[in-house]
């Protein structure tokens, strides 16, 4: 750290400073810089997930109260869609889709792989910026426009998509208009992830600074590498399903729609042949692989979260390595484990349910290994670490619920109920949501200058924390009631959900307070901005390179360019000086400081 | 700020950025036409019948156009190859006849699509005709992209060539290997829609 701060150093730096003169469009609008690119991911994807998140709490109103007026809102959802205040099925459908939609793609995606990786990647490989900062600029605005195409559909005749996030045909394709909208904005974030995509791998392998071997990356460079290549090799396929929709849509082909439909008494004017297993098949070759897209670059942050403040090297690294490369080989051969009930035959089911059970070794030993880390450290408790903590158990609770739906024959039972929507959102809310979160409060510092404050992120993580756990425990109690998924009044009509409405209006409140408890921290994001305590460049005493890098850095990223003599996580080495070593620090050639 | 390995390749991987990028932008390509052969394949295997194409299709033009495809490869190695050997007017006119060759297969097809129009061979009709204007149709919106690209480096991106050779020459070559996949995909599209 001190040999940044020579005098010629600083001159150096400031030198660079006036080489060019950006104006204000192109420091913080139309910006090539990663950093601001990746805030600009960040703050866009967070404005998503609060949009998306109040969507599902409009839906919660519906759910523990079906058929009541909703106070105040309601009368605000206009009369076409909540007339009299009370929202209606077809209403609830584009919520529920959009819901689905907005916070997978335009939410979690963005955030995980545009914010974080965008933000911290180059700096962690020690990078002046990305490969290609004009292609990185271009997909933020790609993913800016689909993200701007989806909400206005909203306005379209007939409202926004309502065929849910899966948008299964031929449902989607003879639903209104906001489909059509759908499919376009879908096409827009394709592209943006594939520019996206390409431009972290290639940054990753190409632009690691000196001494930076693969084996030395920090594993959130290798969470995002691997995320990177999923999402590079799944979308496609999904475009292309996009596009064939599309033309059932707009053109009247029949790739989806198999031939006798007919709907409300009305044969439809198809020519059929086309299969609705199809669209089925082609989205969940992507939308598998994505599910990982959503929780491993959690992981990545989790891993960096909990090796710094454990004070001890993340425990089996190279195990970590190798289940990562091998959990993204193995998520491109698993997903029709989301079509068991789809009538595909059984031989399908059995060869499904057995990649399915393979995949979830190594998600077992990436999770494992993340316990095994805590063990016999000194742990400290900063607002991250908390939110890194609970995400361990929570994905273990969405992972194990997992293993009975990969299995074909209890699948019968839990498919489309309730208990898939449990099973996921603790993987993707508790999970990797919160995880999310840790991430921001650990680099908080990096981008500001100054951490966030420690009592508001308090608050924010066990009102959080506990408010998930109202939200989505009871969805397995009443999804192992067979309470189906997609109802709008939760199950009201049926007999066997008699006994477990109750839970419904628990699982309310829940999302209500989980709500109110994101006050604290949006509130304390705009906040430590400018009122946060002031820290130096490496507030947690990590090891890794974009601590090596003023706080905020500079264009260009380090005033010196960096060279890696080490591991990423030589935390409390025997003899050394202090209890982290930095990767870029040299080995020092005389052991006398140690005795100091 | 520089950033590296934009021109000279690195040495551990062997690569520079342009090359690795364009690379896996091919590899998407790839799964995006995969997936609709995919598709191809499933919906004809669900299929009672299937016409055959060449009861519907023009199979001399298409082999026509398969030609003109496969020449404008060739021009497109020639001009590459040009610019290594540092005649710059050479790559010009290869170049053109390149995008020339590209205008000529759109040309073609255009008239292939007018054939299907008036003979009300439209896509709604069936799904073999569903997929054959489908395919060709993404094929020619690559072509057109292609025909932008290489136009560019034709014309007005030319002028890296007196201000940044390497980077030039690196372009081209990453245009190049773009060209060969669009290519390719046809290779794969004219014997599945015109003759299987
Ligand atoms: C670790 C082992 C896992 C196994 C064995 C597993 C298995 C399954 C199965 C079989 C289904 C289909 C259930 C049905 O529709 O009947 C499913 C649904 C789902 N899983 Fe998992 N899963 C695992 C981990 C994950 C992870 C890590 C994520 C995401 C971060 C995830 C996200 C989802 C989502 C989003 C769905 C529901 C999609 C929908 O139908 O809307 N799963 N899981
Ligand atoms: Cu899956």
């Amino acid at each position: 750290m001190e040999n940044v701060t020579t005098a010629e150093q600083i001159a150096h730096a400031e030198h660079g400073h006036e080489e060019h003169e950006l104006s204000f469009l192109q420091t913080y609008v139309f910006s090539q810089d990663h950093k601001v690119i990746g805030i600009q991911y960040a703050v866009t994807a967070m404005l998503f997930l609060l949009f998306g998140f109040s969507l599902m709490m409009l839906m919660r109103w519906s759910l523990a109260f079906p058929g009541a007026s909703l106070p105040v809102i309601g009368n605000l959802l206009g009369q076409t869609n909540a007339p009299g205040g009370i929202m209606l099925p077809e209403f609830y459908n584009q919520l529920g889709a959009m819901h689905g939609t907005i916070m997978v793609f335009l939410g979690v995606v963005p955030l995980a792989v545009g914010g974080f990786g965008n933000f911290v990647l180059p700096l962690q490989i020690g990078a002046p910026d990305m490969a290609f900062p004009k292609l990185n600029m271009f997909s933020y605005w790609a993913f800016f426009l689909g993200g701007v195409v989806m909400i206005a559909s909203f306005f379209a005749p007939g409202g926004a998509a309502n065929s849910g996030w899966t948008s299964y045909a031929p449902l989607s394709v003879i639903a209104t208009q906001g489909q059509t909208w759908w499919l376009i904005g879908m096409i827009f974030l394709i592209t943006s992830s594939l520019l996206g995509a390409i431009n972290f791998i290639v940054t990753a392998i190409q632009l690691r600074a000196p001494g930076l071997s693969f084996m030395r990356l920090p594993f959130f460079v290798w969470a995002q590498l691997v995320t990177a290549f999923l999402l590079l090799l799944a979308f496609p396929p999904l475009e292309a399903a996009g596009v064939l929709q599309l033309m059932d849509r707009l053109v009247g082909t029949s790739f989806f729609m198999p031939a006798g439909l007919v709907v409300t008494d009305q044969p439809l004017e198809y020519s059929g042949g086309g299969s609705p297993l199809l669209w089925q098949h082609l989205f969940w070759f992507l939308a598998h692989p994505e599910v990982y897209v959503l929780i491993l670059p959690a992981m990545g942050i989790v891993a960096e979260i909990v090796a710094t403040n454990t004070r001890k090297p993340l425990w089996g690294y190279k195990a970590l390595v190798g289940s990562l490369v091998f959990l993204g080989f193995m998520s491109f051969v698993v997903w029709a484990h989301h079509m068991f009930m789809t009538g595909m035959g059984t031989t399908m089911s059995s060869f499904f349910q057995t990649t399915t059970m393979i995949i979830s070794i190594p998600s077992v030993v990436i999770l494992s290994a993340l316990f095994i880390s805590l063990y016999g450290g000194s742990i400290r408790f900063p607002v991250p670490m908390l939110f890194a903590l609970a995400f361990l158990p929570m994905f273990g609770i969405g992972g194990l619920t997992g293993l009975p739906l990969g299995l074909s024959a209890p699948d019968l039972h839990f498919h489309d109920t309730y208990y898939v929507i449990g099973h996921f959102h603790y993987v993707v809310a508790p999970g990797t949501i919160l995880a999310l979160f840790a991430g921001i409060y650990h680099w908080y510092p990096k981008a500001t200058g100054r951490v966030m404050n420690e009592l508001l992120g308090k608050i924010h993580f066990w009102g959080s924390f506990i408010a998930m756990n109202v939200v989505f425990m009871p969805m397995f109690i009443t999804g192992l009631a067979g309470v189906n998924r997609r109802l709008y009044d939760g199950g009201l009509e049926y007999a066997h959900a008699q006994d477990v409405l109750g839970w419904n209006v628990v699982s309310s409140y829940g999302a209500w307070a989980l709500g109110f408890f994101q006050i604290f921290f949006i509130f304390n994001f705009f906040w430590s901005i400018r009122h946060g305590k002031q820290v130096d460049d490496n507030p947690w005493k990590a090891t890794t390179l974009e601590w090596q890098a003023p706080s905020p850095p500079p264009h260009g990223n380090f005033t010196t360019p960096p060279e890696v003599h080490r591991g990423p996580y030589e935390y409390s080495v025997p003899g050394a000086a202090t209890d982290f070593t930095m990767q870029g620090q040299a080995s020092d050639p005389d052991p006398e400081p140690a005795q100091v | 700020m520089e950033i590296p390995y934009t021109v000279a390749e690195r040495p551990d991987t062997g690569l520079n950025n342009v090359k690795l990028g364009i690379w896996l932008f091919l590899a998407s390509e790839v799964m995006l036409f995969g997936g609709l052969f995919s598709a191809y394949i499933l919906l004809r295997m669900g299929a009672t019948e299937w016409p055959l194409g060449s009861t519907l299709l023009n199979v001399p033009i298409g082999t026509f156009n398969t030609a003109v495809l496969i020449g404008s490869s060739v021009t497109m190695v020639m001009a590459h190859a040009s610019l290594k050997l540092g005649n710059f007017d050479k790559f010009r006119l290869y170049m053109g006849l390149t995008i020339l060759l590209a205008f000529t297969f759109l040309g073609v097809k255009g008239y292939e699509y007018w054939e299907k129009i008036t003979h009300d061979h439209l896509p709604a009709q069936n799904t073999y005709l569903a997929i054959y204007w489908t395919l060709t149709g993404l094929h020619g919106l690559h072509i057109v992209g292609g025909i932008i690209v290489n136009s560019y480096f034709w014309g007005p991106g030319s002028a890296m060539w007196r201000t940044k050779r390497e980077q030039f020459i690196n372009r081209v070559e990453a245009a190049g290997l773009y060209w060969h996949f669009v290519d390719l995909v046809w290779i794969f599209l004219f014997p599945v829609l015109y003759l299987l």
